[in-house]
């Protein structure tokens, strides 16, 4: 597993230059958090490097391992390993969480290699109870009609199954109760590791005592205006982003 | 990948066959009597292809036939008859070696030798292999093809023959009548519940040919039973075509289940009339799935002639490139207190064209009659297209008639997210599309379902991918 290197990266999205000269690392074992208020390119930044249509990078490179992933499909990104855990994941009436998932397995898989449902359906079930979720949960079409927790909580479910080597989680512990959060943090905790990273963009702190960040980033005008520990998410939520001249665009 | 590749392209063979009958191109009065001398027909059904003919060249075409490659259909240019043998076997090992093979690699033994209860095997004009389980045959339970129906069993055979879909009902029905050859002939006696399902397979191997099979099913009192048909065809550069009449008659408080997965290569035009009549308290289910035919027109219609009787069309079409499928359903209520649902589900894909056609009618001065209609209709490509022809006239009081439709199309958010997973955007296609008719596919049997899925997603990969 190698390290994410975002350079100088410029990024537009409907005509509108959102990030410019943004750089990170992102080394194995670690977990970042990407703070900034709504507009500062959070959201666009993840989509970006998922490879999601309508992003498009102006300038700067995102590598993996010190290969390019700019310009690649984004179900190719996501079979090198990169995962992003939607902040309003999108309903697929008819497929079921438990059918999305194996699909998802076996896309990964080499073609023609035997899939075993007993044990794919096992670690499933097992994936589920460390979430705290219902057994009829995985008939279920996936997203539809699900609340905001359920939603957060099958997106987490699919990283565990699915096991990225980087996790990107958008606004993971928006619409979640305390007692949700720590579930999901306990989840993301059982994946840290030295075969692991993740990027976790949040407004709060409240996930942050649970999920011990490595380091804190504030973006503003397109870039990382400041950096530490969690001792910067404190004092963000205290003084605001003005206070780092990381005002948003029309915010 | 590779299985659906075998389970679609499975179809696209045929073998050479030595025809000892062959009424030759094209249809005059002259092709009749070649056919009914082969069969050896009654007289009174030597006048009635006859009469049958003469109301063919009366009739157009329905006026919702704007279809160009319909219009154009050049029946002078078609073999309305083709067979090899006048009586099915009723051991596959008696068929000769390449309809057997045809057979086999259809699947249709395995299946018969899995779950069903009997197997008519129809080979161009006629059944080339029938059997039914014995323990049926003791309790009364005929199934043969309409040949045999009309020989052996004249007392019921005629009693209901041409009294459920007239022969003037519509231009395929009269051309149906004129040349029918085929089929399968059903009769289930009082009370007799039939657990495994009968299984027609019509198979067309011939080019520039016209498959008529003409179906009749009787259920009597009480009775139950569930008929399962599959078709298919190799693809030709020329047109074929298949105009079937089905005629379903369900006594009081007795059930069918008609099931049909059309899977026929794309040169196939298929306009088929469908239609059951149910008595008091009986039920009628169709549940019909078209993938294939270059043309499908077939709206299959339910008649609830007797009070509290039900009826439920399940409709599944999928039009790819070049295809249209005009599908739908038809529901009478005649009496009181009689129940319907329809639930259609279509899906376009790359220049595709499927639309729902329905009719409902409440008759005047009824009571507590219930419709409730559903179509909904899935978009796969820009170029995709689809269009809704519900007709609903309903008068008299507490009658409850609901029609709701809905179009959808594939959005870029769902691939993505499913891409992000992995899934390559040809899978995520399909997942969605597969996603989108699953609650029906449901309804079929488990064998035919595997399949079906496996069809749609090789339909859709090809547009897709």
């Amino acid at each position: 597993m190698g390290v994410i290197e975002i350079k100088n990266l410029k990024l537009s999205a409907g005509g509108r230059v959102i990030l410019d000269g943004f750089s990170l690392e992102v080394c194995p074992g670690e977990v970042h958090v990407l703070a900034g208020k709504n507009g500062a390119g959070k959201s666009s930044l993840a989509k970006a490097m998922a490879g999601c249509p309508g992003y498009e990078i102006l300038g700067g490179d995102i590598t993996m391992d010190g290969t390019s992933i700019v310009g690649r499909q984004p179900d190719e990104i996501a079979r090198m390993g990169i995962f992003l855990a939607f902040q309003n994941p999108v309903a697929i009436p008819g497929v079921s969480v438990a059918n999305f998932i194996r699909a998802a397995l076996q896309a990964k898989m080499v073609k023609g290699s035997p899939f075993n449902a007993v044990d794919f359906y096992k670690n499933l079930q097992a994936k589920m109870e460390i979430l705290d979720i219902d057994k009829n949960f995985s008939a279920r079409s996936i997203n539809d009609e699900f609340s905001g927790g359920e939603k957060k909580r099958c997106e987490i479910l699919q990283m565990l199954m699915l096991e990225p080597k980087y996790a990107i989680l958008d606004e993971i512990d928006s619409g979640l109760d305390i007692d949700a959060t720590k579930i999901v943090a306990v989840a993301v905790n059982g994946m840290r590791g030295p075969n692991f990273a993740a990027i976790v963009v949040t407004h709060h702190s409240k996930l942050l005592e649970y999920v011990r960040p490595d380091f804190v980033h504030v973006i503003g005008d397109g870039k990382i205006v400041a950096s530490g520990g969690v001792e910067l998410m404190n004092k963000l939520e205290k003084v605001g982003y003005g206070f780092f001249g990381a005002a948003g665009e029309g915010e | 990948m590779e299985n659906f590749q075998q389970s679609m392209d499975a179809a696209n063979f045929h073998c050479d066959v030595d025809y000892k009958y062959d009424a030759g191109v094209g249809l005059k009065h002259g092709t009749i009597d070649y056919i009914s001398d082969a069969k050896n027909d009654a007289d009174w059904i030597r006048k009635f292809r006859h009469g049958a003919l003469e109301k063919f060249h009366e009739l157009s075409l329905p006026e919702w036939a704007t279809n160009a490659a319909v219009r154009n259909l050049d029946f002078s240019k078609i073999r309305y008859y083709l067979a090899s043998d006048q009586l099915p076997k009723t051991s596959w090992e008696n068929v000769p070696a390449n309809v057997r093979e045809t057979f086999e690699r259809l699947g249709v033994p395995e299946k018969e030798r899995k779950f069903l209860a009997g197997v008519e095997a129809q080979f161009d004009s006629e059944s080339a292999y029938s059997r039914m389980r014995e323990e049926l045959s003791k309790l009364g339970v005929i199934f043969v093809n309409s040949t045999e129906g009309l020989n052996k069993f004249p007392e019921i055979f005629r009693k209901y023959f041409g009294t459920v879909v007239p022969v003037a009902d519509n231009k395929f029905s009269a051309l149906n009548g004129a040349v029918f050859s085929g089929g399968s002939f059903i009769y289930v006696p009082k009370g007799v519940r039939v657990k495994q399902p009968l299984q027609a397979y019509f198979r067309i191997n011939a080019e520039n040919f016209g498959q008529f099979e003409r179906t009749l099913i009787v259920v009597d009192e009480g009775a139950e039973v569930t008929y399962l048909e599959g078709c298919t065809a190799p693809k030709f550069e020329t047109s074929t075509l298949h105009a079937a009449v089905v005629e379903i008659v369900v006594l009081k408080n007795a059930k069918i289940q008609y099931i049909t997965v059309q899977n026929w290569s794309n040169n196939v035009f298929n306009l088929v009339t469908k239609r059951g009549v149910a008595h008091g308290g009986a039920e009628i289910r169709w549940i019909d799935c078209n993938i294939g035919s270059r043309v499908t027109m077939k709206y299959p219609a339910i008649y609830l002639r007797g009070e509290g009787a039900k009826g439920e069309v399940l409709s599944i079409a999928v039009a790819a490139d070049g295809q249209m499928q005009d599908t739908g359903a038809r529901v009478l209520h005649l009496a009181n207190g009689t129940t319907s649902n329809v639930t259609a589900k279509s899906i376009s894909l790359g220049g595709g064209m499927a639309s729902y056609r329905g009719l409902v009618h409440v008759q005047k001065n009824l009571k507590g009659c219930k419709n409730n209609t559903r179509c909904d209709a899935l978009l796969v490509n820009s170029t995709s297209k689809t269009a809704t022809f519900p007709t609903i006239s309903a008068t008299g009081n507490g009658n409850a008639v609901q029609h709701e439709a809905s179009v959808s199309k594939i959005s870029e958010e769902q691939i993505f997210y499913m891409r992000q997973r992995g899934i390559p955007e040809s899978q995520a296609t399909s997942l969605v599309v597969n996603g989108f008719i699953n609650d029906l596919v449901r309804e079929f049997p488990m064998e035919y379902s595997i399949e079906m899925k496996r069809l749609i997603e090789l339909q859709t990969e090809r547009t897709i991918g």
